[in-house]
């Protein structure tokens, strides 16, 4: 498949994702968890408007997007909202074949640490297999689990462990 | 570097203020002590004492085990070195039932005889003498190595005193996160770091012969498993495929490793690592988690986690591949499978009524008894007598480190470490 038939690809799948993101924040979203997501958002539809000019509006909002995608307990499903940000990240990272990215999985800091391994690789496959759907090239992904051993967010309880049920996308170069 | 601890006795009483400095803790225990007293070592030699309190690091151990209340050393009647000094009417009206005497004798600038004799005081005669070869670097070994044959001695189980503990501890958060990996003696004492760094490090797993550590290392963000030699630090780097490298756990023999890998698609599945030729067998193919395999001590399974059914729950395997046998059914969540070395015994982590708590499932009837009594309990692994466990648990938000015996009746805290102490693995009996 070529680089431009990728592109365009990504770029319908982008619009049929910006179309149907719900615009209501999911009820079972953390507070610190929505508003990263809803400051990703306001930029996004601020800077893009009506349809049609969403690609101009990609470079010019790409270091705000969120790069990090939120789960639930016990849950590798990716949120609704999250489908949309994953989806822009699809576009810019198919749309220059030298962006590598690595995707961390992660785990709250219940039950077995080796198992919370393998709960976090699951989440970052999640994100990977979108990313994948929306045409970008296996190559320039990697993930890792880091389970429960680098928490975003220390204590227990909640608010914390809704914290670190992550993946972050990280941009290699 | 290492905390020293003050004694809390929850359910015993305050008779054993002898032992001043211990860096385990008796938090908890029903078993009746039995009386002992191990008397001040003499000395023969230049100095103006010997090298280390030999009668105080016995008593120590003996303390420790929960078993024993040694005897203060300001109640005793009499101070012998010798068989032919004592005087057992004064140890009989203690209630002493166990009395150890000896002396350190220096032969040369550094080298020394450590001679010890164990007394029953109301038969009066005696059960065992032992004469041990040190130097001032291997006297506290052999002091408890003369505790492990007096433990044996009285109670018919192997000691443990000469053992070791590997943990991982961590300190810091973000960028300043710092990851250990610590050998101590079983006691906390002669705490050294094997291994430090930034990234995480996980998963220790003792060599059979107590020389090596296996262990899960996220340098570079990527995780591999090293297994690194201890008395050099030379190490190896066993695994690093693309995607998961987790749970290392060796083979009886030494020289294989079962070990997870997820690969690309992040599919987690148990393999077989030999050392030498690099190959790697896979043994399960399931599109479930499957991890933290552990090799029985005959050889011939390797048990598992897998959530194949759901929650995680414990299974075995051939090492010669098959279907696997489901083993733990009770509960929803039982992970970490760790075999006693006598092969009798499963501990695991399990979810006891919203707690994480240490279990132990009978082999033979799959009976599973829940051990420990914290919120967030994990990674627990048996002393080389199969009589003990070491865990983690948690502490005002701090991972500490507890033994428990396996019958539930006591419960210790080792104070070893700084920070977040995690992943406790206790080595095999020194060969």
């Amino acid at each position: 498949m070529s680089h431009s038939k990728i592109l365009l690809l990504t770029l319908g799948l982008f619009a049929m994702a910006a179309c149907t993101a719900p615009t209501v924040p999911d009820p079972e979203m953390t507070e610190a968890a929505g508003s990263a997501e809803s400051g990703a958002d306001t930029s996004a539809y601020g800077s893009g408007g009506a349809g049609g000019t969403e690609l101009a509006a990609e470079d010019s909002y790409a270091g705000e997007l969120a790069t990090t995608i939120y789960f639930d307990f016990d849950s590798s499903e990716v949120r609704a909202d999250d489908i949309d940000i994953i989806a822009r990240h699809a576009v810019q990272i198919s749309d220059d074949m030298r962006i590598s990215v690595r995707l961390e999985g992660h785990a709250d800091e219940r039950g077995s640490r080796e198992y919370n391994i393998g709960l976090g690789e699951r989440r970052a496959q999640a994100v990977r297999r979108l990313l994948l759907l929306q045409g970008v090239a296996a190559g320039q992904i990697s993930t890792v689990s880091f389970g429960e051993e680098r928490p975003a967010a220390f204590g227990s309880g909640e608010s914390a462990y809704s914290q670190n049920r992550r993946v972050e996308i990280n941009y290699t170069n | 570097m290492l905390k020293r601890a003050a004694l809390f006795l929850f359910c015993l009483t305050l008779s054993h203020a002898a032992i001043a400095e211990v860096n385990l803790i008796v938090i908890g225990g029903e078993l009746k002590r039995t009386p002992v007293a191990v008397v001040p070592f003499g000395w023969e030699g230049q100095a103006a004492q010997a090298p280390l309190d030999i009668a105080k690091v016995i008593s120590a151990d003996l303390y420790r085990s929960g078993r024993f209340a040694p005897q203060a050393e300001r109640d005793m009647l009499q101070k012998p070195t010798t068989g032919a000094e004592i005087d057992f009417g004064d140890w009989t009206i203690l209630g002493v039932e166990a009395l150890v005497v000896g002396k350190v004798i220096q032969v040369d600038a550094n080298v020394y005889k450590v001679q010890f004799r164990l007394f029953d005081p109301i038969r009066q005669e005696q059960i065992y003498g032992y004469e041990f070869n040190a130097s001032r670097g291997t006297m506290r070994r052999v002091a408890h190595r003369a505790a492990d044959r007096i433990f044996e001695e009285l109670t018919g189980i192997k000691g443990v005193f000469a053992t070791k503990v590997a943990f991982v501890s961590a300190q810091g958060q973000g960028d300043n996160s710092l990851y250990r990996l610590v050998v101590a003696d079983y006691d906390g004492e002669n705490e050294a770091i094997v291994m430090e760094s930034r990234d995480p490090i996980m998963s220790p797993a003792w060599s059979p012969d107590s020389r090596r550590l296996a262990y899960v290392s996220f340098e570079g963000n990527k995780s591999a498993i090293y297994v690194q030699q201890l008395r050099t630090g030379n190490r190896i780097k066993a695994s690093s495929e693309p995607g998961i490298n987790g749970a290392p756990s060796f083979s009886p023999d030494g020289r294989k490793l079962v070990i997870t890998l997820g690969g690309v698609d992040g599919n987690l599945d148990i393999y077989i690592l030999d050392l030498a030729t690099k190959r790697k067998k896979r043994l399960t193919t399931h599109r479930a988690i499957d991890t933290e395999g552990s090799w029985s001590p005959d050889g011939r399974y390797i048990y598992f986690t897998s959530d194949r059914a759901g929650g995680p729950q414990i299974y075995r395997i051939s090492t010669n591949g098959g279907t696997p046998e489901r083993i733990t059914f009770e509960g929803s969540y039982n992970a970490r499978p760790r075999l006693s070395p006598d092969g009798k015994k499963l501990a695991v982590l399990t979810l006891d009524r919203g707690n994480y708590r240490i279990g132990v499932v009978d082999l033979r009837n799959k009976q599973l008894f829940v051990l420990s009594t914290g919120q967030q309990d994990e990674s627990p692994s048996f002393a080389p007598n199969s009589e003990i466990l070491i865990y983690a648990t948690r502490q005002s938000g701090n991972g500490v480190l507890e033994t428990v015996s396996a019958d539930g009746l006591i419960y210790q805290r080792l104070e070893a470490g700084d920070g977040d102490v995690r992943e406790p693995v206790w080595s095999p009996f020194e060969r």
